[in-house]
């Protein structure tokens, strides 16, 4: 009977969130398609891993080896290509996570599986296999149809499958690695831990995040002075750090920080999910976009259709206003 | 070293106001703007800082529409040395898979140490077309690259991964890179340069240069407007009675 596989994600031996999404997205789909859920896991010194997952899962295959300490594209692909040569998974999920991004389309190729990338929601229907996912900038939904295939491989988007709780208890089968030698072409050096910079915005009760609508830095000490007025920390989203208009701890998102202000005040962002992703969680988020299709507005609580230019002199005259 | 890059032009949508054509399958193109893909202005600007490093040089490869010369031009005037367009037209409807196996049968008879691509294109977001085209060509690759350094045949290469951390990683050339936004500064192109760079050779190819099939894994069935579970009250009237009321609502939570 063909499973629906969830590959396991870890770093620094911890099992990342990503994981639980996909496993209870895996046994979603197993129940519908009434097949099996499995976890497929490699790491080394597995057995806390292994613990905290058994409860989530029919079965979980483990691959325990030195190798697979830390991810590396040349260690996992060849070994998840035997594993799934050898079962024939109905669908293989991964995360569209760092580590996803790296294997996913890589080991899609290698297996000649129909694959694609990023998916919000999949749909089975007589063994047909449709995904729904973003394009546009996430102005736009589009629905996929995979070709034809015993077997898929999707990676999904973090935050969206929720890690909805299960009470099973797995059974475990551990399997020798195939692959005993360090990969030849690709090696993992070392992490690099961010620094910790001079102001740590996930400590602020409130936040003014600035996005590309700033258009130039010029344009940020106005923004400065109105966050005195309110008393808060200034944030922003990446284009703004790519840029160098602001430091990197200022980074709010996916590939920054993760904030829960009371207060989120976005100013000029879009609301891509990668930025989402490290504020949908704040108390209150108010977004000033004068666009009014901006997917920022389907993740704020109140909402400004207008030039952050009007709005924050204005603002923050109210704010004078009333503090006399 | 011989460098290749690949560049997509792409609409510009994060402002814009974004329509489904008549087919569902596409976007009304002709009031939006089209640039280079934003990961692959920092692709090429990368291509071009290798050559001016280590000598050598930087073939840029567009698939797309004749328009995708407009975008091959700026790369020319910013220092590629060869541009290629490969004809869209020839090849559609695309998914990522099929447009990386057409970059792929292009790159494989072109000389390369290293390959750069973007992380990912703004219009279908898929950040798979780089590790395909190096699994196809059988070298090792790494997405998401915020650093890259060559030393002798090896690069070493730090990876962005979730909340600030990185890894650093060092790759066999010859490989192939997905840069992520923010690796270096774009330069743009002086006006003299994008003058000279009208009078250069823009190679096309296309159905008939490329050897066996071609095939997507993939239909693009339709393209709506994502529903909307929880949609922000949106404060109007005038810009004074928007304000009034934003500060009574931070004033009711208590924060001022
Ligand atoms: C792997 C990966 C990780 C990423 N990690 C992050 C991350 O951690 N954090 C992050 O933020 N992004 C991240 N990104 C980038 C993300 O995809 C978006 O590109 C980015 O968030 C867009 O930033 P923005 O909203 O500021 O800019 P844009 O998308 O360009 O949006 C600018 C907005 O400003 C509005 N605007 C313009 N002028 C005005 C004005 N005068 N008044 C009001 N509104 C105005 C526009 O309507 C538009 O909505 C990541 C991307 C990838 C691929
Ligand atoms: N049509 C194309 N022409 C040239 N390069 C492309 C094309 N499509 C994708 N790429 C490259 O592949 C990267 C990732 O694209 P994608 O996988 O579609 O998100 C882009 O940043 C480009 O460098």
């Amino acid at each position: 009977m063909p499973d629906i596989f969830a590959l396991i994600e870890h770093r620094q031996g911890v099992i990342r969130d990503i994981s639980y999404e996909l496993l209870a997205c895996a046994r979603s789909l197993a129940e519908k398609k009434g097949v099996n859920a499995s976890a497929v896991l490699l790491g080394h010194n597995t057995e806390k891993m292994v613990d905290s997952l058994k409860n989530q899962i029919p079965r979980i295959i483990v691959v325990d080896n030195k190798l697979f300490e830390n991810f590396n594209v040349d260690t996992y692909q060849p070994v998840l290509t035997e594993i799934i040569k050898k079962e024939q998974p109905f669908i293989t999920l991964l995360g569209h996570t760092a580590f996803g991004m790296d294997l996913g389309p890589a080991l899609g190729t290698q297996l000649a599986l129909p694959f694609t990338t990023d998916c919000l929601d999949i749909k089975i229907e007589d063994n047909k296999v449709r995904v729904i996912r973003q394009m546009f900038d996430g102005k736009l939904n589009a629905q996929v149809l995979l070709e034809d295939n015993p077997s898929y491989l999707l990676t999904l988007r973090s935050g969206t499958f929720p890690a909805t709780p299960a009470q099973l208890n797995a059974e475990v089968q551990v399997i020798e690695s195939p692959i005993t030698k360090e990969p030849e072409l690709r090696r993992f050096l070392e992490y690099i831990e961010a620094a910790a910079g001079e102001v740590d915005i996930t400590k602020a009760d409130i936040i003014v995040a600035v996005g590309r609508g700033i258009k130039e830095p010029a344009n940020i000490p106005l923004i400065e002075e109105f966050v005195r007025s309110i008393g808060g920390v200034v944030a922003c989203s990446r284009p703004i750090v790519d840029a160098g208009w602001l430091p990197k701890e200022r980074q709010v998102g996916s590939s920054g920080k993760t904030v829960k202000p009371k207060l989120y005040i976005a100013l000029g962002i879009s609301g891509a999910s990668q930025h989402i992703a490290g504020m949908k969680n704040s108390a209150c988020i108010v977004a000033v976009n004068k666009d009014p299709n901006a997917p920022i507005f389907n993740e704020a609580h109140y909402g400004i259709v207008d030039d952050l230019f009007k709005v924050i002199p204005a603002l923050k005259n109210k704010i004078m206003e009333l503090k006399g | 070293m011989e460098i290749v890059v690949c560049i997509k032009r792409v609409p510009q949508t994060a402002e814009a106001e974004v329509k489904v054509d008549p087919s569902g399958r596409d976007i009304v193109k002709d009031r939006l703007t089209f640039d280079i893909n934003e990961a692959d202005s920092y692709a090429l600007e990368q291509a071009i800082l290798l050559k001016e490093k280590y000598g050598g040089s930087v073939t840029a490869i567009s698939l797309g529409p004749a328009e995708a010369e407009d975008t091959l031009r700026i790369a020319l005037a910013k220092g590629a040395d060869n541009a290629l367009r490969i004809k869209e037209e020839d090849f559609t409807p695309l998914d990522g898979y099929k447009t990386a196996l057409i970059l792929y049968n292009i790159i494989k008879d072109l000389k390369y140490n290293v390959i750069l691509t973007g992380c990912i294109a703004t219009d279908d977001g898929y950040s798979q077309v780089g590790p395909i085209i190096a699994e196809l060509l059988g070298i090792p690759h790494a997405t998401l690259v915020t650093e890259l350094e060559i030393k002798d045949e090896k690069a070493e290469v730090v990876r962005e991964l979730e909340g600030g951390l990185l890894e650093r990683l060092e790759i066999n050339l010859p490989a192939l890179f997905a840069v992520q936004t923010g690796i270096n500064e774009p330069r743009y192109a002086s006006l003299l340069a994008i003058r000279r760079a009208a009078k250069k050779e823009i190679k096309t190819l296309g159905g008939a240069d490329i050897q066996g099939e071609v095939k997507s894994l993939s239909v693009l069935e339709k393209l709506y407007v994502p529903p909307v579970e929880r949609r922000a009250e949106i404060l109007s009237g005038s810009m004074d009675e928007i304000s009034e009321k934003l500060v009574q609502i931070i004033k009711e939570k208590g924060l001022l």
